[in-house]
């Protein structure tokens, strides 16, 4: 029973998600019984016979000009061409922005279910059941694929990409995929990269978040202060995004991000449920607040009670004489 | 030009969650259902397009159980025109099942625009905007948290790890809706007083056979319990402390 991933890939380099959605249909594989094949879109071969390296018997590469870009139109046609010549009976791809926007294009031409943003995988009796979040953490629901192949995005940071079989080649072979160009389709005219080299909310290893508590936008200097020491990504709590104090795509919680990194530092942030939703799942979970009884401090590992103009800062300062 | 928004009835984010009795769904009992709050971003950017245009058509159409008027209405509200209610008994039927069922009431009003929230707050999915584009055979982004209409074509841009993509998406399209696209408006007195005038036609949804089935709904482990490590400045030795040799993240 083969499984099938797509390789994601920016600039010509195989993104982290596609390397930890190896991992896993390598181990599903080994469960299931048969190869992993990799899908590629891309302009040339440059680095796709390493994938040999995690896992990949081969690697299917679907060629056009267009996919120097993300072009989802394009990349749902040739992932569906794959699923088919290979007989997928599973096919894996990163829940990036990427995956999310191809995956579900993908299970429509295929015809069937797709589990989003999964967690987890079982097999029982030869069937593949996923494991994923709703309502942003709150509950998980277990499904299965009552059609074939089974389809799910797999959560960035979750699964651990394969051990890499030094040197090992997977064989690239070109895929036949039809697909009109020519056809009105969106298309990417430009990328602008964020203000910082900081990766992504959730991608990160540690994030630090401010609430309500900062009192204002331009005290989230003393955060950004905090995170630079801890190496971390700045997040924050629904009330300062709403009040315009930081963008959404900083907002943690139901109606931003679900994170879970390393380290999640909590600061002047109450805990309203939609918050705790979205980062509760973080491995170890630090609190800064005045208030004693916030709700923050239920869910958190470390608590510190204080005032965060204080204890932040102060923070910081010992951060620093760490490293 | 005639434009369609979808829309989906969710419990309210601040509910807490209790799975019912038969292991697989939530408690209904004591959970408000609200619109789903990237819908509203959807509905105000098709508002916004209508108003610039000077003309056309707005049509909120909702898969979904009896409850579902309710949210159409506050739709209506708003300031769409008219909804369709695709009556459904099914409990969370899944993503391509309802794209499906879309499509098929979409298709024949040649909408130039169909808007979607990017997905919804329960099931999370973010399925349903790009499922309903390919089953239309449509131009389609996603996420979009920025749109200009030029004409017969929309200028969009979309979040991505570490920074932003910008797209050209030509009429007919499919759009879904991130936060930060637009400020949705709140609905008027008069808009209210009006909405209870619009229509809201009910048509069964045809889903088909269901393509995900869930078989089982659980909380997540609890967390063990953590501790306040002290007080003010005073306690940052003990955190630092903490944080390297007990949790080992520094």
């Amino acid at each position: 029973m083969s499984v099938l991933v797509f390789v994601e890939q920016r600039d010509g380099a195989v993104r982290p998600v596609a390397r930890e959605a190896l991992g896993e249909a390598a181990r599903l594989a080994a469960t299931l019984g048969g190869p992993v094949t990799a899908v590629a879109c891309a302009t040339s071969d440059a680095g796709l016979a390493a994938l040999g390296e995690n896992g990949a018997a081969r690697v299917l590469l679907a060629k056009h000009e267009a996919f120097a870009h993300h072009d989802a139109a394009g990349q749902a046609a040739a992932v569906a061409a794959a699923a088919r010549a290979s007989g997928a009976k599973l096919v894996l791809m990163g829940a990036s922005s990427v995956g999310k926007d191809l995956a579900p294009r993908v299970a429509a031409l295929l015809g069937v279910g797709l589990a989003s943003d999964c967690t987890g995988f079982e097999v029982e009796g030869g069937r593949v059941f996923a494991r994923r979040p709703v309502m942003a953490g709150k509950a998980f629901e277990k499904v299965a694929f009552p059609g074939s192949p089974a389809m799910a995005t797999l959560r960035p940071k979750v699964f651990s990409p394969a051990p890499v079989a030094s040197g090992k080649q997977a064989a690239v072979e070109p895929l036949e995929f039809e697909w009109d160009a020519t056809a009105p389709r969106a298309r990417v005219t430009g990328t602008t990269a964020g203000s910082e080299d900081k990766p992504d909310l959730t991608e990160s290893e540690i994030i630090v978040s401010g609430g309500r508590g900062l009192k204002g936008p331009e005290n989230f200097a003393i955060i950004e202060q905090l995170a630079d020491a801890l190496g971390a990504t700045v997040g924050a709590s629904r009330a300062v995004v709403d009040a315009g104090w930081r963008p959404h795509g900083d907002q943690v919680g139901q109606t931003g991000k679900t994170v879970s990194p390393k380290l999640y530092v909590a600061v002047g942030i109450s805990g309203a449920i939609q918050h705790l939703a979205g980062m509760s799942s973080s491995r170890c979970i630090v609190a800064i607040n005045k208030d004693a009884d916030a709700p923050i401090f239920k869910v958190a590992d470390y608590g510190v009670v204080g005032d965060l103009f204080e204890v932040v800062p102060a923070l910081t300062e010992a951060v620093r004489k760490l490293r | 030009m005639l434009q369609v928004v979808c829309v989906k009835q969710v419990p309210d984010t601040e509910t807490r969650v209790k799975i019912a009795a038969d292991g697989r769904s939530l408690d209904p009992a004591g959970v408000s259902m609200i619109l789903n709050p990237y819908d509203e971003f959807a509905v105000e950017q098709a508002l916004r397009v209508k108003e610039q245009l000077g003309a056309g058509e707005v049509v909120a159409v909702s898969v979904g159980g009896a409850g579902v008027p309710t949210t159409l209405r506050n739709v209506l509200a708003m300031g769409a025109d008219r909804a369709i209610h695709l009556k459904t008994d099914t409990a969370g039927p899944d993503p391509l099942a309802v794209a499906r069922a879309l499509a098929q009431v979409i298709r024949p009003l040649e909408a130039r625009l169909v808007w979607l929230g990017k997905q919804a707050v329960d099931d999370d999915a973010a399925q349903v905007g790009p499922m309903l584009a390919t089953l239309l055979g449509r131009p389609c982004a996603t996420v979009v948290a920025k749109f200009e209409l030029a004409g017969e074509v929309a200028n969009v841009e979309r979040e991505v790890e570490g920074g932003r993509e910008q797209l050209e998406v030509p009429l007919p399209a499919v759009l879904t809706t991130d936060k930060g696209l637009n400020d949705p408006r709140y609905a008027s007195l008069k808009g209210i007083m009006a909405a209870k005038k619009k229509s809201i036609e009910e048509r069964p949804a045809d889903l088909g056979a269901p393509n995900l089935e869930r078989v089982a709904l659980e909380l997540p482990p609890p967390r063990k319990p953590g501790r306040i490590v002290g007080e003010g400045t005073a306690a940052i030795p003990a955190l630092l402390q903490a944080l390297r040799a007990e949790a080992k993240v520094l």
